[in-house]
């Protein structure tokens, strides 16, 4: 190994810090609330280590129900991680000097956090294999070592509702709505969405009022595109 | 040895490999599609606007269709968030939900 390589692999170690003590609560408590769903915890540290994508296993676990509906859980999970399209197009031109194998891995290693502090590296200077995939792996491993812990604690914790935990899904997915906000245009999408899945929860049974609205919210995206975006479509 | 000494169940199994792919399908559509396909106009903008209206779909119900301690909790989040780092924003936000109901039952 470098000593390239090996400094590559500590600035990514110590860009990544943290986030991955940011993570931890958010690993007990996922953890927690699927233990007490009946996630048992070789099933949430396979689940980690296999999907690597926390909003979408936190909603997964909010929907969760015994026998596990896996179709929905599979559709629900495809539409919250929509998002990793745009991510990798954005990589694709930074990593493109990667091998194939290599390139595979990043992308299964990338999450919010480590494509962000990699967009900033890329600013700066060329990505490496061993900048990307030491921050992806340092992640991979905290968050199955965190969640499985909340899984085996979880079973303790009792009632969440009584000290609130069952309001932390609503509270950190309305966090992140305020960091995805980039103006009116996210204000339509986000009460075109609410407006539709507070209707189809009141009058379907299941989930399925997440996919309803997530389409509601795409399409009110779709109709109120910015207009050179929208004349760019129509010049084509 | 069996799934159920190792404390595992079909449909779970299948649901965490059917939310596995599709999720390293995503991760590696973007990747894929660049070199021939960069998206513009209307489908951009349907696709920027997804993570956004997912995550509000996902909590519009337990936020706007339980109760007014649910409400007043979930403004008081934002709030946290627009100012307070996101860890914080939560504690607040679930210190809230408690007091509130306190309050309010």
């Amino acid at each position: 190994m470098t000593s390239r390589t090996l400094e590559e692999m500590r600035a990514s170690a110590i860009a990544v810090l943290p986030a991955a003590v940011a993570v931890i609560p958010f690993g007990l408590l996922l953890g927690a609330l699927a233990a007490q769903k009946g996630l048992s915890v070789p099933e949430m540290m396979l689940m980690s280590a296999t999907v690597f994508a926390g909003s979408a296993q936190f909603v997964a676990v909010d929907i969760w129900r015994e026998p596990a509906p896996w179709l929905l859980l599979t559709f629900t999970a495809l539409l919250i991680n929509a998002r990793h399209l745009l991510m990798g197009a954005s990589w694709a031109p930074k990593i493109r000097h990667f091998g194939t194998g290599t390139s595979l891995l990043a992308l299964f290693s990338m999450v919010d956090e480590t494509w962000a502090l990699c967009e900033q590296r890329a600013t700066r200077r060329p990505l490496t294999p061993a900048y990307v995939l030491t921050m992806g792996g340092i992640l991979w491993v905290n968050w199955i070592a965190w969640t499985g812990l909340g899984a085996a604690l979880g079973s303790l914790m009792g009632d969440p509702a009584v000290y609130g935990a069952d309001f932390a899904f609503p509270a950190i997915f309305l966090t992140l709505l305020v960091g995805l906000w980039q103006g009116p245009r996210t204000g339509v999408a986000i009460a075109a969405s609410a407006i539709v899945a507070v209707i189809v929860h009141m009058n379907v049974e299941g989930p399925w009022f997440i996919a309803a609205g997530g389409i509601a919210g795409a399409l009110a995206g779709a109709v109120f595109a910015p207009s050179d975006e929208a004349a760019a479509e129509g010049g084509e | 040895m069996s799934l159920d000494a190792l404390n595992l169940d079909l449909p779970t199994l299948l649901a965490i490999a059917g939310m596995a792919i599709v999720t390293y399908a995503t991760r590696l559509g973007g990747w894929l599609a660049l070199r021939r396909l960069v998206l513009s106009g209307r489908a951009r903008a349907a696709l920027d606007a997804v993570p956004g209206a997912v995550l509000a779909a996902v909590i519009a119900p337990a936020v706007l269709a339980t109760g007014p301690a649910e409400t007043v909790a979930a403004a008081i989040t934002v709030v946290a968030a627009l100012r307070l780092p996101q860890l914080a924003a939560v504690v607040i936000g679930v210190a809230s939900v408690v007091l509130l109901r306190l309050a309010m039952s």
